[in-house]
């Protein structure tokens, strides 16, 4: 039987997050809790960060999902832990673009999240891969909104 | 039953789904429409399309009496008393809205109980919460049993004499439970209470006698039987339709107009302002004579035979769980499932690179996915146009979902 079409989407690396989730669990003194759900679909996620002057120290997920969005969530964990807000938010826009099959900026690394490009093909599932990236996004804009 | 011919009837299911040939197993969701009914509203607007109820020129005249027919159509199919009423709505979710609005409103107070139960569509749970926000009535639950059935035991001690409103669907469509409506109707009136039947998965797929069921209001949509989408119909006896006040105001309901208030029209037009779904309702009228033709036993004992196949096909897969009445003949044509170690989500995509459309997700009954114990399912659902092979793909598609997440560790 071939699998060649579902290879595009379910790569190697996205499988491996989803069975191997990377920083799963609540971070107990983190000062960023959010708390996002895809109506639609039933997915929810809890991401817990903590930020310290502008810097994700750490970062947590915990959720219910498909395989998309569970992967998607751990590489992102694990992309953004110990970045500055100002480049998760830039690698946010990114993933972002990478997602919808648009060029995107590829000077920044990018780690694992470029296997999830083939999420693209498949319109129906990109609410999927981006439910980890708006909970970063709304929490870290929250937190930008609050220094301000 | 000629399941060629009918298929033939709908174009739709001629065609490649990511280089397959189509498995449509999403008829819960909306059914497909065969040829007359589209050819039907493709009709109506090339040669008669005009404002219903207004003019006195003969188009105007000629769409409404289409329209008025289309009535006279829906009255036979469901064996209402009269077409007085029969309302055409956008679908059942405004009529049940209309129901809970007008009626619940009008006759809920402080103290009094609604009662429905887990298995509800939302759109059969919330405007009944938001009536009881509303009036400070308590919203109560039928609880369900470990095979997803009520029993009538539960709903007499729910339904109490403080009960006003029992809304129920008549087919879960999730579980595809088949629920005791005629039973529930006896109990609910037997304490003063009305009943609300949700039939938006029972009026397609099996005869309904809304007379013989002696069900208050019931509710469903066109699109889920072959007909056009954005159209529907409250039905209610006409000694509640009488009193209840309009939920929408305009054009078309009005008797006369002044300055500082008006009167309505009598029934079925105070309750429907504006200009209606003239091309829908004309071809919900369609529909009801072609699913007529096929017979409504027909349809019913084609989609028991489909659902026993393929429970006997689908339990033979290792992990998998099947939700819902065990026994088929409990069962309307629809089958939600897990299979364990893979996502609904993740089966559905796997499907629909070999063509075959299921549903998963909450199915919008988020109370049920609870008791369920579950965040969400899968979900084929099958209709008069359903084959065995289109059951036999499916299960192929279950097998090599289940091997390639298998596969790739």
């Amino acid at each position: 039987m071939s699998f060649n079409n579902l290879d595009t989407l379910y790569r190697q690396v996205i499988m491996d997050h989803y069975k191997r989730p990377r920083n799963k669990g609540v971070l107990e003194n983190s000062n960023l809790v959010i708390d996002m759900n895809n109506p639609t679909c039933g997915d929810r996620i809890r991401l817990t960060m903590k930020e310290e002057n502008g810097k994700i120290v750490d970062v947590k997920f915990e959720g219910e999902g498909c395989s998309i969005s569970m992967a998607s969530a751990s590489m992102m964990t694990q992309l953004i832990k110990g970045k500055d807000v100002e480049t998760a938010l830039k690698l946010s826009e990114i993933f972002s673009q990478m997602i919808q099959g648009k060029e995107y900026d590829s000077n920044l690394d990018l780690g694992d999240i470029e296997a999830l490009q083939g999420v693209s093909k498949f319109p129906a599932r990109i609410k999927c891969a981006t439910l980890a990236w708006k909970a970063m996004e709304k929490g870290l804009g929250n937190a930008h909104s609050d220094n301000e | 039953m000629d399941i060629k011919s009918i298929r033939s009837e709908f174009p739709i299911l001629n065609q490649l789904v990511n280089g397959h040939p189509l498995v449509y197993l999403d008829s819960a969701a909306t059914s497909q429409k065969p040829q007359v009914v589209i050819d039907t509203v493709d009709r109506y607007y090339k040669e008669i399309n005009s404002n219903v109820h207004r003019g006195v020129h003969t188009l105007g005249t000629k769409a409404t009496d289409a329209y008025e027919a289309s009535r006279e159509k829906v009255r036979k199919f469901i064996n209402a008393k009269s077409t007085q009423e029969v309302i055409f709505t956008r679908g059942t979710t405004t009529s049940l809205n209309t129901v809970a609005y007008s009626y619940g409103r009008a006759n809920l107070k402080a103290g009094d109980e609604i009662v429905i139960t887990y298995m509800e569509h939302h759109s059969n749970i919330i405007p009944w919460q938001q009536a009881a926000i509303a009036t400070g009535a308590t919203l109560k639950y039928i609880p369900l049993l470990e095979d997803g059935t009520i029993s009538l035991e539960d709903v007499r001690k729910t339904i109490t004499s403080n009960t006003k409103i029992v809304a129920m669907t008549y087919v879960s469509n999730v579980l595809g439970t088949i629920n005791p409506i005629k039973e529930v109707a006896k109990i609910a009136h037997e304490n003063g209470a009305v009943l609300v039947v949700d039939g938006a998965q029972s009026t397609p797929h099996m005869k309904i006698d809304v007379q013989e069921l002696d069900c208050d209001f019931y509710a469903f949509s066109s699109h889920k039987m072959c007909g056009p989408t954005g159209v529907g119909v409250l039905y209610g006896k006409k000694e509640f339709l009488e009193k209840m006040e309009p939920v929408e105001f305009g054009g078309e309901m009005i008797d006369f107009v002044n300055l500082f208030d008006s009167t309505w029209k009598e029934l079925p037009w105070k309750f429907e302002a504006g200009t209606p779904i003239i091309a829908g309702a004309i071809g919900l009228g369609a529909a009801i004579d072609f699913l007529e033709q096929v017979g409504l036993e027909n349809i019913q004992n084609h989609e028991h035979y489909l659902v026993e196949y393929a429970m006997e096909r689908v339990s033979q897969i290792d992990g998998i769980t099947i939700y819902g009445p065990k026994d088929p003949k409990q069962k309307a044509g629809v089958l939600t499932f897990n299979i364990e170690g893979v996502h609904p989500h993740d089966i559905a995509t796997v499907l629909d690179t070999e063509g075959i459309a299921v549903r998963a997700g909450h199915h919008c009954a988020q109370p049920l996915m609870k008791w369920l114990n579950v965040t969400a399912t899968a979900r084929a659902s099958f209709y008069l146009y359903t084959t065995t092979e289109d059951i036999d793909r499916f299960v192929s598609g279950l097998v090599k979902s289940k091997e390639f997440f298998s596969d790739v560790f």
